[in-house]
């Protein structure tokens, strides 16, 4: 029971982050115009795609993280890397 | 949407295709730590994006993909964060040197002499390095359990003896102390690279294992902070200047993060020699896409007689899809060990 609550929680999270990371993809195109605009513009244009590109990463990085975990591939669970215990 | 120079107009199909490509080149990224850049910016190229906004773009995807694919590995205990800042800020100088050899090139000779360059840089690189990183993985197969990936090669325990007072650091993924000055030369070579092929990962592995003595799987894991290190600066140099188009980075980002996790779990069941195998045979491969599309070069720079149009156009996509073939085998060879580990690591826990 409390191993399958905690894989309930863990698929809940998953699907979360799997729609603000959605949600994240419609905005960019919503406003592409704009954001394109944006990244072309100014002395500080960088700072557009840099930290769109790092939002980016966290949420769906976050997210592919756990979609992987819930389907079941899952690392070789230990500390330590291999070359160790060969 | 309005054209917005340089921007192009995004198709559905091109989308899904640059999110395919991202996926198999995150997985590769994840595993040996680099890779998926060689195809991506000739892809984005063929689907009428210019040359540079697709080098800035393809930057713009590596940086949060390494981020999140070092990430990743520090959480299996394989990255050396110390080696991979001071190698990545040392990478980060080559790429700029490299850039602006690259646009001398460019003005001397034109693009065909560019195209020729890169491409006998290449060759060079590929078939020094990836053929020794190719044998030596074969070796270490061919050995099984009587290889042991922890003992530094010759040439590292030779690097390792050498003492620059002032200037040695200890290092992790090496268990002692190394000069600085000796990770310098390496860092920017890796950046040299890079800003030439696009792959410094080429050199900074083989460089990290061969001349440093880390360990194949720290080195790749390694490699993806240096990747961040410098994917970050040339990012931010690229989009100053307004060249990232953030859209196509981040639909190469969506494929790519699936891909690096997978990339990434698959270190975890394979013993070490694995990642030299699937390097080397993905250097190798690369190497034959490039000497396939020579002469086409030097046909354009008027050193040899002007091919058929068929024979150019039959050149230049056989050229691409070796790239691709490249990045398939290492994907297929990285699903395999994923498979065989889960299967084996279930049946040793079931038992």
């Amino acid at each position: 029971m409390h191993v399958r609550a905690r894989l309930q929680a863990k698929t809940l999270r998953t699907v979360l982050l799997g729609v603000f990371s959605l949600f994240l993809y419609v905005l960019l195109f919503a406003f592409e115009e704009r954001i394109l605009l944006l990244s072309t513009q100014g002395s500080l244009a960088f700072l557009t795609p840099i930290s769109i590109a790092l939002v980016f990463s966290f949420v769906h990085g976050a997210f592919t993280s756990n979609f992987w975990d819930v389907l079941g591939v899952r690392p070789k669970t230990r500390r330590e890397p291999r070359r160790w215990n060969r | 949407m309005e054209p917005i120079a340089p921007f192009i107009a995004l198709d559905p199909i091109n989308m899904v295709g640059l999110f395919l490509i991202g996926f198999v080149g995150g997985m590769v990224s994840g595993f040996i730590g680099s890779g998926g850049a060689f195809v991506l910016t000739p892809a984005m190229m063929s689907m009428g994006v210019p040359g540079i906004v697709a080098v800035a773009s393809n930057m713009c995807h590596k940086f949060p993909k390494a981020l999140v694919g070092a990430y990743k590995r520090a959480k299996y205990g394989q990255v050396d964060l110390k080696l991979g800042i001071i190698f990545g800020l040392a990478a980060e100088a080559g790429v700029l040197v490299g850039a602006h050899l690259q646009q001398a090139v460019e003005r001397t000779f034109g693009n065909a002499g560019s195209n020729l360059y890169v491409s006998v840089v290449f060759v060079i690189v590929l078939s020094v390095v990836g053929g020794f990183v190719l044998r030596d993985g074969i070796r270490s197969w061919r050995a099984g359990d009587g290889f042991d990936d922890n003992q530094p090669g010759r040439l590292a325990r030779r690097v390792q003896a050498i003492n620059i007072p002032g200037t040695m650091m200890y290092f992790k993924s090496i268990g002692t102390r190394v000069s600085v000055l000796i990770l310098f030369p390496l860092g920017f070579a890796t950046g040299l690279l890079a800003a030439t092929i696009a792959v410094g990962g080429f050199i900074g592995v083989p460089s990290m294992m061969y001349v440093l003595g880390v360990p194949g799987i720290m080195a790749s894991a390694t490699e993806l902070v240096v990747a961040f290190v410098m994917g970050l600066g040339g990012s931010i140099k690229f989009a100053s200047a307004g060249f990232v188009d953030i859209r196509l980075a981040m639909i190469i980002l969506a494929g790519s993060l699936f891909g690096i996790q997978i990339g990434a779990i698959g270190t975890t069941y394979v013993r070490p020699y694995v990642i030299k195998l699937v390097m080397g045979v993905i250097m190798v491969t690369v190497l034959f896409s490039r000497l396939i599309v020579i002469p086409v070069y030097l046909a354009d720079l008027e050193l040899i007689g002007t091919l058929p149009t068929t024979t150019e156009r039959l050149l230049r996509d056989g050229s691409f899809y070796t790239l691709v073939a490249a990045l398939l085998i290492g994907a297929a060879a990285i699903f395999r060990a994923l498979w065989i580990g889960m299967r084996e690591s279930r049946g040793t826990v079931a038992a």
